[in-house]
């Protein structure tokens, strides 16, 4: 059965009839041509899909587009500022070689970004802690793990001189 | 040095784009009025075929068409190939069994390909498979490794009497015997190399296109190697003839070997989309990517090492029992024999070495190469044997190794299997790893571990690997149907930028900008105004892929060589453009310059002159373009020591990594960052091989159990360490760079060292992957063994 979902992503509020098994990271790559969020997997496991929903991440093969219906989803593509200016997070991601294929990399720096959300001076065993749900294949974690640790003193050097 | 030329740790001209989701993955590549396929496929593991009836299929919502074997069989298609003969020791060729597209009238491993459903959309694909009736026979399967070639085993193959596709061997069995007819001491060992699943989490993908117009076919594809793929596709699979088959590799997400082969389902789609007139794309759900991506590993071995009283070794004899899983794939061959005995010498000077390798047919996916291809499985058994052999001889396994290391002034050392090392520096690098290793420590650690109730183990690997696979005679003579060279084209475009054409392909690896920081060397180009383009046969010249760490070794060097032609042909423009004569002019950091003058062209305004040719000579030609193919003259060598040091608890069998040490030599750097990253992924690899990863198949059923990420333990962040990587160079004479090659180090020697921690630290022998339950079980069974005595 289609239905009519409404939402709000990166910033431009879409609606769109779709059929109602169609999951959120299919809404986004079919429906909407946002091809940065990736699927790697049928089971909910591997995080290529993680984007934000109303702030959180959320793996986006897990949910209904219809469940995100009046939410506010923000995916890779709408992580840099208007103006092209990248997020502390995909920066150090560049810095520190946090990728190597690039398949996972927008769920990763996805989640990562709500980490430091929660929590803004994770420690490096808390950063791979959070990351287990995000699995890479290419580049064994250890410069992902860098790069999370890097942008988080960044962003915390960055709301210090803000304050 | 041009600053961002080699040696340096450049960021990486790629990233931007993935970091924004900007990616161009083949899934994310849509066609107008495309279709979708889904392949069904077969729930058994071994069946005969009687009927498959499609009529309600076909009238479902939405279908294109369905195809079975039958179909793709009248239409003369030919079926997948492997690319690599085998000869069996009494000098027959191997038993290669028929590998159709489509099974026609059996199926021999769970996740076959049985009928393929063409539909708008794939959900309706997947709705009209369910109505597809196949009427199946059972068959007894035949999965376990060991027991694939016993007389009564099921046959998968009629070609393949047991189930032995090759009995191959290699070395001297006479010398060899007779090493151990002199051995004072002999260890032995029986070794399983677990079967692994590559999952490079970009699932496999394909989008097949046709041009009624031209009769021509557009394939794109994961594909490590796109050339490859469209000989294959035209010579023996006979899509359509090279010309009219352009088959483009996009990003690619990761391959590890797997997206090597050429499997049925892109074949299927570049098919079907000249039947059903509009392009066909398939993405493989991971549940397919389990079931049929071609598998790594899977060896069962019996190894012995003969050795003086003195801890010298004098012989080293192995058998193997290789898996290949149903069908040949298309190197499969080549991975357990010449990818594999040929390593067996490792880094010792052995005097004698025999091998022998049973090739065999099971009802389980096809195995090929998976990151290392044959080398991860000589170094396990090496670098296993050797701290097996020390411990047996109560020696200081870092001593037993330098003892047996080939020298540093030893090169060119042939070894008695093929190999001719080119050079290298053994002991330097073990030395280095014990230092960064604080080994001379270790005995104190050990015991603070025992004072917390916790088991401590240290374990070696000193491996060595041939990369850059090449070159092309000498793989003809071990039987590879193809040569493997590299291509390169340099074009200067007319506003002095440059773009480089390489046959090389990168998924992963960032060939844009180590290719580009080559060109900065070479002709002073900045990094930022060169673009890499590769993955696309109508672009770049014919090249042979990315794969066995071969892309700067063998595709470096053909952009060395190109780079040269530049030069001289810039010399003739220069010589002209200064009126100088052309012996005169110099080049050096992108200047060409006239001999003892201070009169100079930048090569920008060379580039600029051969495009706007006003006042040319009639025997100046116009343009600055060049290109070279390169065909080496050796394997490269790159090798090192890995030490793993593990802390196990007891009471829970779980192993935790308290330290990991790479020392590598991997010969000229050209960007070092993008070479530890290398590094540090292989390390995952192996460090998932040994502790976590296994590909389990149901003896009984041929089911495969381990068929989603809730039973594959994939290696995550939480499961590894930080690395502790350091390098040494030996420049390697064999090739103009200098360069080695890196990308399958990690997955080669971290196996070993694992496990040789682990059974250190256990003080018992067990097989990988050192689960925590294995573990414990060990454990338990040692404690009940001492209160026995
Ligand atoms: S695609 Fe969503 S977790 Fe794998
Ligand atoms: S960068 Fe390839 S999977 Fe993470």
């Amino acid at each position: 059965m289609p239905s009519t979902v409404s939402m709000t992503v990166n910033g431009k509020s879409v609606s769109k009839e779709v059929d109602d098994r169609t999951l959120l990271v299919q809404f986004l790559r079919e429906d909407l041509h946002l091809t940065g969020t990736h699927v790697g997997c049928d089971t909910s496991q591997c995080g290529s899909c993680v984007v934000h929903v109303n702030g959180r991440s959320v793996k986006a093969c897990t949910m209904l587009a219809a469940q995100a219906d009046g939410a506010s989803v923000t995916s890779i593509e709408g992580l840099a500022a208007e103006d092209g200016t990248l997020h502390p997070m995909q920066e150090a991601f560049r810095e520190h070689h946090g990728l190597q294929c690039g398949f996972c990399t927008p769920g990763m720096i996805m989640s990562a970004v709500d980490l430091l959300q929660n929590n803004p001076s994770p420690s490096e065993h808390e950063v791979r802690d959070w990351l287990e749900g995000n699995i890479c294949r290419c580049t064994g974690y250890h410069n992902i793990v860098k790069a999370v640790l890097s942008a988080a003193d960044e962003m915390r050097g960055a709301a210090k001189a803000a304050e | 040095m041009a600053p961002d030329g080699i040696g340096t740790a450049l960021r990486r001209k790629e990233d931007k784009r993935f970091i924004t989701g900007n990616g161009h993955y083949t899934d994310d590549l849509n066609r107008q009025g495309q279709a979708h396929a889904y392949f069904l496929r077969s729930p058994l593991a071994h069946a005969r075929i009687r009927s498959i009836k499609t009529a309600d299929a076909e009238k479902a919502d939405g279908v294109v068409a369905v195809f079975t074997g039958k179909d793709v069989q009248a239409a003369g298609l030919g079926g997948l190939i492997c690319g690599w003969m085998v000869k069996s020791k009494d000098g027959s060729d191997m038993k290669a069994g028929a590998h159709p597209a489509l099974a026609v009238d059996r199926v021999r491993y769970v996740g076959d390909h049985v009928a393929v459903v063409i539909a708008e959309t794939l959900d309706q694909a997947k709705d009209a498979a369910d109505l597809i009736d196949v009427d199946y026979e059972e068959l007894a399967p035949i999965v376990a490794t060991a027991d694939a070639d016993a007389p009564d085993a099921p046959r998968v193959h009629d070609e393949a009497p047991d189930n032995v596709c090759f009995d191959w061997e290699i070395g001297d069995k006479a010398a060899t015997d007779g090493a151990f007819e002199k051995a004072s001491h002999v260890t032995r060992m029986s070794l399983i190399n677990n079967r692994l699943i590559p999952n490079a989490i970009e699932p496999r993908a394909a989008v097949g296109e046709f041009d009624p117009g031209t009769d021509s076919y557009t394939l794109y594809t994961t594909s490590q190697n796109p050339h490859v793929a469209r000989l294959v596709l035209s010579a023996f699979v006979g899509i359509a003839p090279e010309h009219k088959l352009r088959v483009v590799a996009p990003d690619v997400g990761g391959g590890f070997g797997s997206k090597i082969f050429i499997y049925a389902e892109e074949t299927i789609c570049v098919w079907a989309a000249a039947k059903v007139k509009r392009p066909v794309k398939w993405t493989a759900e991971r549940g397919e990517s389990f079931l049929s991506d071609a598998h790594g590993r899977d060896h069962v071995t019996e190894a012995e090492m003969a050795l003086d009283a003195d801890g010298r070794i004098l012989g080293l004899r192995v058998h193997t029992k290789a898996n290949l899983g149903a069908y040949l794939s298309t190197f499969a061959s080549a991975v357990p024999t010449y990818l594999y005995g040929t390593l067996l010498s490792g880094q010792y000077a052995i005097p004698a070495i025999h091998c022998e390798v049973r090739g065999l047919y099971t009802n389980t996916a096809p195995v090929d190469a998976y990151r290392g291809a044959g080398r991860p499985e000589a170094t396990y058994v090496v670098e296993r044997m050797c701290e097996r052999a020390a411990r047996d001889l109560k020696m200081d396994p870092a001593e037993f190794r330098r003892k047996n290391f080939i020298q540093p002034d030893a090169y060119p050392y042939q070894t008695p299997v093929i190999m001719t090392y080119d050079c290298g520096d053994y002991p330097r690098g073990l030395q280095k790893a014990l230092e960064n290793a604080d080994y001379a420590n270790f005995a104190k650690r050990r015991s603070e571990s025992e004072a917390r109730g916790k088991l401590r183990g240290v374990g070696f690997s000193s491996y060595i690997e041939a990369c850059g696979i090449a070159p092309s005679a000498a793989v003809g003579s071990l039987g590879a149907g193809v040569g493997l060279w590299e291509s390169a084209k340099i074009r200067f475009n007319p506003t002095g930028n440059v773009t480089v054409y390489t046959g090389a392909h990168s998924h992963g690896q960032g060939h844009e900008t180590s290719f580009a920081q080559l060109i900065s060397s070479y002709l002073g180009v900045d990094p930022a105004n060169v673009e890499v383009s590769h993955g696309d046969t109508a672009q770049t010249p014919f090249g042979m892929g990315t794969y066995g760490s071969r892309s700067l070794a063998v595709g470096g060097s053909a952009i060395f060589k190109a780079a040269e032609k530049v030069i001289e042909k810039g010399k003739k423009i220069a010589a002209h453009l200064m009126e100088a004569s052309e012996g005169d002019i110099e080049f050096k950091d992108g200047k060409f310059t006239v001999a003892g003058t201070d009169n100079s062209k930048t090569i920008q305004e060379i580039a600029f002159s051969a495009y706007v040719p006003h006042n040319y000579p009639a025997d100046l030609e116009p343009g600055l373009e060049e290109s070279a193919f390169y065909d080496p003259i050796n394997f490269t060598f790159p090798a090192g020591t890995q030490i793993c040091e593990v802390e196990i608890d007891p009471d829970t069998g779980v192993t935790e990594i308290v330290n990991f040490v790479a020392v590598d030599d991997f010969g000229v750097i050209i960007n070092p960052m993008i070479v530890e990253g290398q590094v540090h992924g292989g390390i995952a690899q192996g460090v998932g091989q040994a502790l976590l990863e296994n590909c389990v198949y149901d003896t009984a059923t041929g089911q495969l159990l381990t068929g989603s990420y809730m039973d594959y333990c994939m290696p995550r962040a939480d499961n590894l360490p930080s690395f502790n990587i350091g390098m040494i160079e030996t420049r390697n004479p064999s090739n103009p760079l200098g360069v080695k090659g890196c990308g399958e180090a990690g997955a080669i020697a971290a196996p070993a060292a694992v496990m040789n921690a682990v059974t250190d630290a256990i003080g018992m022998e067990i097989q990988m992957p050192a689960s925590p339950e294995r573990v414990w079980r060990a454990i338990q069974q040692n404690r009940q063994a001492v209160a026995a005595e």
